[in-house]
């Protein structure tokens, strides 16, 4: 034993918060976990999405290709439509995500009459180059995503988001 | 660090006074068990608040995925309970906690009872512990309707015919629960979320608080 005696308060301190603090925590931590689960959950994604726009049809000009899967959002299950601009480079097809960069708007290709050969959107003006890249100058702050692309039976198929690739 | 940080507000705000008011205090030898092993008797009404406590803190997380919808009321329960970590644990808490709140209360109203603590002085809190007992009755009436299972609807079916026998206002009693003349469903159900989340807790809250400001004010009542 050292030379500093512990008292019979500080004994009883010690035992009653730690007691306490273990009780507190043995209720809290179930609970807090419980909350904190939407941030822990792990995503099974990467699925391919079948659409219906055929491959030998899509030119160098971007077309909006819809595309529709099942969403499961916890106990809610529906049908979810969503976009993607298409377009021909070379031997590659190119896919883009309509969401604007700047603050999540839906952007149109040739969507404002002064520029028919870029991206606009109608929200705050954003504008975007056929590859996706952002126009300095506009709101957005960086290019377009793109969807990773597959063929099926000479459809296209839309996988997930990836940040733009093309510069 | 913390106790710098204490001294910081309390001398600024002289807080030292408030909390020595609720948290010191004499606990008498005849209620204390560590003097008489059966003075136990004397921690049931702690034992209630300590598990409305967790009933409280356990509810609150609950909405956090609960819906009150009969579409997807039973879903977003199953989901909570299988999906969600723990859920398992945080709504079995609720569950089992809601009974055991009963038991207690019981417990400590057979003690206040036996050692004849309700008479003179203490009948007004005698009273409102009757309150407090009815709130929690109708909390554990209104909450086992929210999962929305067969066994919530039929028994929630029973409870509301037994409140419409009332004589003459039983049918307007009857609606007021349900929300709907004929109907036990969507009404009812949003209702039933509303007084179970709302209304009941906060009667509870003021009827606590009364009852520990009078318990504080009056003492603990003496020995047998």
């Amino acid at each position: 034993m050292s030379n500093n005696r512990v008292s019979r308060r500080q004994f009883l301190n010690y035992t009653l918060t730690g007691v306490g603090g273990f009780m507190a925590a043995g209720m809290l931590m179930p609970m807090i976990r419980f909350a904190i689960d939407p941030a822990l959950q792990t995503k099974a994604e990467g699925d391919f999405v079948q659409t219906s726009q055929k491959i030998d049809e899509i030119t160098e000009e971007p077309i909006k290709v819809d595309f529709t899967f099942e969403q499961v959002d916890a106990w809610y299950k529906s049908d979810v439509t969503e976009a993607a601009w298409v377009y021909r480079d070379g031997d590659a097809i190119i896919a883009l995500s309509p969401v604007c960069k700047h603050l999540g708007c839906t952007v149109n290709w040739a969507g404002d009459s002064a520029h028919p050969d870029q991206y606009f959107c109608a929200c705050h003006g954003g504008r975007y180059e056929k590859t996706g890249k952002n126009v300095p100058g506009t709101p957005p702050t960086g290019p377009l995503d793109e969807y990773e692309v597959a063929e099926k039976d000479g459809f296209l198929m839309l996988g997930k988001k990836i940040p733009n690739t093309l510069g | 660090m913390l106790n710098k940080i204490y001294d910081w507000v309390d001398e600024r705000l002289d807080i030292t006074p408030i909390w020595r008011d609720i948290a010191d205090h004499e606990v008498p030898e005849h209620v204390n068990p560590a003097h008489h092993f059966s003075a136990f008797v004397y921690c049931f009404g702690g034992l209630t608040f300590f598990i409305t406590v967790i009933q409280i803190l356990s509810g609150m997380f609950l909405t956090m995925y609960y819906v009150p919808d009969v579409e997807n009321a039973w879903k977003s329960v199953y989901y909570l309970q299988n999906e969600v970590a723990f859920g398992e644990i945080v709504r079995g808490m609720h569950h089992w906690g809601a009974s055991l709140v009963i038991v207690m209360m019981f417990l400590h109203t057979l003690r206040v009872f036996f050692t004849g603590s309700y008479k003179k002085p203490r009948e007004l809190n005698w009273i409102v512990g009757v309150g407090i007992f009815c709130v929690m009755l109708g909390l554990g009436f209104t909450g086992y309707l929210l999962p929305w299972d067969m066994k919530a609807v039929f028994a929630t079916k029973v409870g509301i015919q037994i409140a419409a026998s009332v004589p003459f206002i039983g049918e307007l009693i009857k609606i007021l629960l349900a929300g709907d003349a004929e109907i036990l469903g969507a009404q009812t159900l949003t209702r039933f979320f509303a007084i179970h989340v709302f209304f009941l807790p906060a009667v509870l809250f003021a009827l606590l608080a009364v009852h520990f400001i009078m318990i504080r004010r009056q003492g603990i009542s003496g020995p047998l």
